[in-house]
């Protein structure tokens, strides 16, 4: 008799196999599974659970036909559900400033929506919010839903979640996006909640089946080390929230505009058990704009020291660029935390990004490969940085950076 | 007050890469630790604690190894651990996995009221920052995420004041309690081990508790109570390698010089 095989590497420990293993011949030691060699039937039934593949059975291994994306999407919808349709996002705003995100959002689900042939449609909560709602329209909503209540004036997880699901049970979309803001991250666990149905968080890429109407959710993982693709097949709506600056904003036609649809909370202020007393802004937020800057300059270890920064300030001032940073660089004390990029500082989408003695680990990588063009500059022809540039110079950046001034500060006098 | 603090087993992340070669996840080897923003929300329950006396539960949802993060914290202090354990968890995602803890709480209360129910702000392996949630809609309680201050309780009107750390500012907020926190690790320094506590700790058991004793439902947890599926994983994706521009070294003007020259002509500056 044979048994399954596991190839430890690619166990991520999820367990899904020895859940579906009818002869509880798989279990979990140090969170990689482990089998029992006698009770186990090769019934198979282990091998598709598996994400990674890390199941086998010797010889009589047999590989099935995937579609492009890679993955098999089965779909068993209770009647009930299959009759949610339509895409849609929830505008974030504070103060009647909307989030980048939300536009981002508008781009990205008018393709889903256009795939799947349905509409797409915002949501707008808060209070006095006319102005935000007819930006909707603009970026390309052909809904907007609107609940405008003084008791959602300020963010507070019950009534927004209330006003949410409200929402959702009425006009009943297929699919739910917010930003991974901690607005977005906040609202949405509990909205998945209530509604009792999947959430994929801070995803970075968004595709769609078709036929079978699933979203193909793909998010980082184990501090961005991995990247996972997750499926929502047989709950409605699908949610997911999506980080920002990964996806572009869409072009704004400032003539549309459009009638919304009007809905109201019918919450009193006196049964919400938390009250808002005061946002206090960050001191230094507005001064660093990572977010809004077309170029940035950022440097690393390989800068060497505080001085070398000063350098890399007068190409930024040349360029009208902002300062950007590698961990590395930040925890030198070179620079201020505010200035870091990467999974524990900002993700940035500028035109131009300039990275100068940075390595280019991973977890730098994903606040930065969604650049437009990055110049990497770099003394080891090795760097991994190397790899994600759109050009690269090998050399000293102590050389390299003043010629870059040199020669910039030139042709803007020309 | 009495607070239950919500704690994960998790891979130091740090450490876990995928082999670029084979693309496989390497995770042999690769300690186990205490989510580190578990450790700050137990700190926070410690404090309210030593200030306004009470007790401190901590429960975590894992197989039978997970009892090592409890003794962890055993040592810094905690009263009661309860590790929640059986093969019908496995497999969890969030909204099962904000089921099981969810059902646990509820028992706990029923033997000794529940105030608080700390959690990390996101466990460092799922990252998904939703099990907080999660449990606290489910058991309607007041949720605050990613709180960074804990400013003042009043015993008497039963509240909390405390602030919420946003994208550019932070938001002060006035809670009712009972009431579910996620915090940041900005909260607070998490306290050394005693040395009492560590002796408390080598002998100590932790209550196990599995589906039965929280009267959980079959449907409602591993891969039937969990919309979501995990079906690919893969490396992160690199960028087209694109074109090294030559003689930086020994020549730097005329990289530079040629650079420019691309950037100019592809209109990017
Ligand atoms: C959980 C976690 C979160 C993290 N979050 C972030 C984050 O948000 N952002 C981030 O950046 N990092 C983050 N890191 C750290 C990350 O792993 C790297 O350690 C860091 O990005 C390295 O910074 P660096 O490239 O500047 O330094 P190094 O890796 O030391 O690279 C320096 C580079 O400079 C080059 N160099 C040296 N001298 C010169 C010279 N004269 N001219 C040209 N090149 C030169 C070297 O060849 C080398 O490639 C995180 C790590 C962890 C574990
Ligand atoms: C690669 C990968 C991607 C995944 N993506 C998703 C996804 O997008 N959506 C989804 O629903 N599921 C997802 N899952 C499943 C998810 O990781 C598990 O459900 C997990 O049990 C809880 O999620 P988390 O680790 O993200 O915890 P978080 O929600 O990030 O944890 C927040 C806090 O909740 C508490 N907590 C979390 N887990 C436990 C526990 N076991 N015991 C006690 N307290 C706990 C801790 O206080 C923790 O700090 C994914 C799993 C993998 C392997």
């Amino acid at each position: 008799m044979g048994y399954v095989h596991i190839k430890k590497e690619k166990c991520i420990g999820c367990e899904q196999c020895v859940v579906v293993c009818p002869f509880e011949a798989l279990f979990m030691k140090d969170g990689i599974v482990e089998v029992i060699p006698d009770k186990c039937k090769e019934c198979r039934k282990c091998l598709p659970a598996c994400p990674t593949e890390a199941l086998y059975l010797e010889r009589r291994e047999r590989r099935g036909q995937r579609p492009e994306h890679g993955i098999d999407v089965t779909v068993d919808l209770p009647p009930e559900l299959a009759r949610y349709k339509g895409v849609w996002v929830m505008v974030e705003q504070q103060d009647g400033t909307p989030h980048s995100v939300s536009w981002e959002l508008m781009g990205e689900g008018l393709k889903i929506s256009q795939k799947l042939g349905v509409e797409l449609s915002a949501v707008v909560l808060g209070e006095n919010v006319d102005g935000i709602r007819r930006e909707a329209f603009q970026y390309g909503a052909q809904n907007v839903y609107v609940i405008d209540d003084p008791v959602l004036k300020d963010y507070r997880t019950y009534p927004y979640t209330f006003a949410m699901t409200k929402l959702v049970n009425k006009h009943k979309p297929e699919i739910l996006l917010m930003g991974a803001t901690s607005l977005g991250r906040d609202l949405a666990g509990a909205v998945a909640t209530s509604l009792k149905t999947g959430l994929t968080a801070d995803c970075t890429k968004l595709d769609v089946d078709e036929a079978a109407r699933v979203l193909l959710q793909t998010r980082p993982a184990f501090g961005g080390n991995i990247m996972a693709t997750i499926l929502c097949a047989n709950h409605r709506p699908q949610m997911s929230t999506v980080r920002p600056r990964v996806m572009s904003r869409p072009y704004k036609d400032e003539s549309r505009d459009g009638t919304p649809i009007v809905e109201q909370l019918g919450l009193a202020e006196e049964k919400i058990r938390t009250k808002f007393i005061e946002f206090i802004p960050d001191a230094v937020a507005h001064v660093v704009n990572l977010d809004d800057a077309d170029i940035i300059v950022a440097g690393g270890r390989g800068v060497g020291c505080d001085e070398g920064f000063s350098v890399l300030k007068e190409l930024a001032e040349v360029l009208g660029a902002e300062l950007g940073a590698s961990r590395a660089a930040v925890e030198a004390g070179w620079i201020d935390y505010e200035h870091q990029v990467g999974q524990t500082g900002k993700t940035v989408r500028p035109k131009i990004y300039f990275a100068c003695g940075i390595s280019g680990a991973i977890q730098h990588l994903v606040g930065m490969q969604n650049s437009d063009v990055i110049i990497a500059i770099n003394n080891d022809p090795n760097a991994a940085i190397f790899s994600v540039a759109t050009y690269g110079i090998v050399g000293d950046m102590h050389k390299i950076v003043p010629e870059l001034i040199k020669q910039f500060k030139d042709k803007k006098n020309k | 007050m009495h607070s239950v603090v919500c704690i994960k087993q998790v891979p130091d992340t740090t450490e876990v890469r995928i082999d670029p070669k084979t693309n496989t996840l390497m995770r042999e080897g690769v300690p186990s630790i205490v989510n580190p923003f578990d450790m700050h929300a137990v700190e926070a329950a410690l404090k309210l604690r030593d200030e306004y006396g009470g007790k401190v539960t901590v429960i975590t949802m894992g197989p039978p190894q997970a009892v090592e993060a409890l003794r962890r914290v055993k040592t810094l202090g905690v009263d009661r651990t309860i590790l929640l354990s059986d093969r019908a968890f496995a497999g969890s995602d969030t909204l099962a996995t904000s089921y099981i803890i969810t059902q646990a709480v509820k028992k706990i209360d029923s033997e000794d009221a529940v105030d608080l129910v700390l959690c990390g702000k996101q466990a460092i392996d799922g990252d998904t920052a939703q099990v907080g949630p999660g449990i606290a809609t489910r058991l309607n309680m007041p949720l605050v995420t990613y709180v960074i201050d804990i400013d003042s309780v009043d015993t008497e009107k039963k509240t909390i004041t405390l602030k919420r750390s946003v994208e550019n500012g932070r938001t002060a907020l006035c809670v009712e309690y009972p009431m579910l926190m996620t915090v940041l690790k900005e909260l607070n320094e998490v306290r050394y081990a005693s040395l009492p506590n560590m002796i408390l700790a080598t002998n100590f058991k932790a209550e196990v508790w599995n589906k039965d004793d929280i009267g959980a439902e079959m449907k409602n947890m591993g891969l039937d109570g969990s919309p979501t599926a995990v079906r690919k994983i893969f490396s992160p994706p690199v960028r087209e390698c694109g074109e090294m521009i030559p003689h930086g070294i020994e020549q730097p003007d005329v990289a530079v010089h040629n650079l420019i020259e691309k950037l100019s002509h592809n209109k990017t500056i």
